[in-house]
């Protein structure tokens, strides 16, 4: 039984549908990604240890476990204690978690190194530190970790497709569901590649307009 | 009792074991200029980045314009207490510490929008007010990684400028610069002398400290070794200390 890619036309609008919700998913865990990142990067430099600590097993708990786990538990789990949350919630929670703790270390590193004048300059002209940080410190930290927080943001795309096992209709499971009706798993799993691998294109682009934005203050 | 302006009463600063200042006092009236001058490691810069609590004094007070800027305050309500001084005590560093992720407009407009609620239309013409003031306004939409060391420097004095302090510090506002770039800078000070800007200048220019300034404090291991006029400690300094900075000075000078 040869490769038959005329099985495909039927489900463009399956895959379709699949490719938005990935984009969906991408995108809401990236920003809640990216946001958590820097929340997480501020606790873990500057709160009171009794903030701290609570914070920091969290974030160890969510770099030591696999992510597929984490999304059972949040999606499963989380029900027997009264939380039902829908699947694309539990799905963008879980991928914005796991990968703001891998971006906060970025962005602490990136605190850190930022020139200490900046923060005295900021705290002589009258403002607070979390004035400070809000408007001197965090922007500049931000702005020297956008490439690699890229890189992150593709693993973020590529990992999204671990939602599909608690049921939101995403690229790989709208392949599967395809599939399933026509037994045909090369022709789809390959179409759903060269689908992820043109939003990856899509995403390199965003990322570079970002990267060349910030270009002019070097 | 009557008050200087900026009054600093037995500053004391150790770190551990060692005493950075030791027992300083110093009155600076309205419309002084106050050079501090000193071999590294004299304490000058500690005492200056003391006068607006960057560097806390471990011990006496600092004064402006009759209220104290080291308060004993429980945290919360020093946070909010030394904000408020900060305002009013313009800084200039060695090395600028502009915002390099702003515009030199932004740089000048954005501690005045944020603590004073200035609106965007007043925040654009104080900002052109202040970098016209220092020659800058040409550059008004550059960012910092585009201009040079002298312009850098006036558009850090620009900023400093644009929240009215009452007292500006100068910490070695030249001695990061090329030579042929410090005059641009020394000029705008100048020009902020001849507007009764009050002053605390730390320098290693000795040339700029006799031509502008009302006072010379020489300070050599935590203490002022030597004060008065310029003229003075300059010309005819009265301490074997101060005589020897100035001859290894000259020396380096040549």
């Amino acid at each position: 039984m040869g490769l038959d890619f005329s099985v495909l036309p039927p489900f463009y609008g399956t895959l379709a549908l699949g490719v938005l919700w990935t984009i969906a998913i991408t995108a809401a865990s990236a920003v809640l990604s990216f946001f958590g990142g820097i929340l997480l990067a501020v606790i873990a430099l500057y709160a009171p240890m009794a903030i701290r600590l609570p914070f920091r097993f969290v974030a160890w708990l969510f770099m030591g476990t696999p992510l597929l786990l984490q999304l059972f538990l949040i999606y499963f789990g989380l029900v027997q204690i009264g939380i039902d949350l829908p699947a694309f919630v539990a799905g963008v929670i879980g991928l914005g978690f796991h990968f703001a703790v891998y971006n906060s270390e970025l962005i602490q590193t990136a605190m850190i190194a930022v020139d200490k004048g900046q923060m005295e300059a900021a705290r002589t002209l009258g403002l607070s530190r979390r004035q400070a940080l809000i408007k001197v410190v965090v922007p500049q930290a931000v702005r020297d970790v956008i490439p690699p927080i890229g890189n992150n943001m593709i693993a973020l795309l590529k990992d999204s497709a671990l939602v599909s096992v608690i049921g939101v209709s995403e690229l790989t499971l709208s392949a599967q569901r395809a599939i399933g009706q026509t037994y045909r798993a090369f022709e789809f799993y390959a179409a759903a590649a060269v689908l992820y691998y043109i939003i990856n294109l899509g995403m390199e682009a965003v990322l570079r307009w970002f990267e060349n934005r910030n270009r002019l203050y070097r | 009792m009557s008050q200087a302006f900026v009054e600093i009463r037995h500053a004391q600063k150790s770190y551990g074991q060692l005493e950075v200042l030791k027992d300083i006092s110093l009155n600076v009236d309205r419309g002084q200029i106050v050079a501090i001058i000193g071999p590294s490691g004299s304490g000058k810069s500690t005492l200056l980045r003391a006068i607006n609590d960057l560097d806390p004094l471990t011990g006496g007070e600092i004064w402006l314009d009759g209220v104290q800027v080291n308060k004993a305050l429980p945290h919360r309500q020093y946070e909010k207490h030394i904000n408020q001084m900060r305002q009013e005590i313009g800084m200039v560093f060695q090395h600028f510490n502009l915002f390099p992720h702003l515009t030199v407009r932004e740089n000048v407009t954005m501690a005045p929008k944020l603590l004073k609620k200035i609106s965007d239309k007043e925040a654009n013409a104080l900002a052109e007010e202040q970098l016209d003031h220092v020659g800058m306004l040409e550059r008004i939409d550059y960012y910092p990684a585009q201009l040079s060391g002298g312009q850098k420097q006036r558009v850090a004095i620009a900023r400093a400028l644009a929240m009215k302090p009452k007292l500006m510090l100068f910490d070695e506002a030249t001695s990061a610069l090329d030579p042929e770039l410090v005059e641009e800078v020394n000029l705008v000070m100048k020009k902020l002398a001849q507007e009764h800007m009050t002053m605390i200048i730390v320098t290693h220019e000795m040339d700029f400290a006799a031509s502008v300034c009302d006072r010379v404090l020489f300070m050599d291991q935590g203490v002022v070794v030597e004060e008065g006029p310029p003229e003075q400690v300059f010309k005819n300094p009265t301490q074997e200390r101060t005589r020897n900075f100035l001859r290894k000075h000259l020396e380096g000078a040549k």
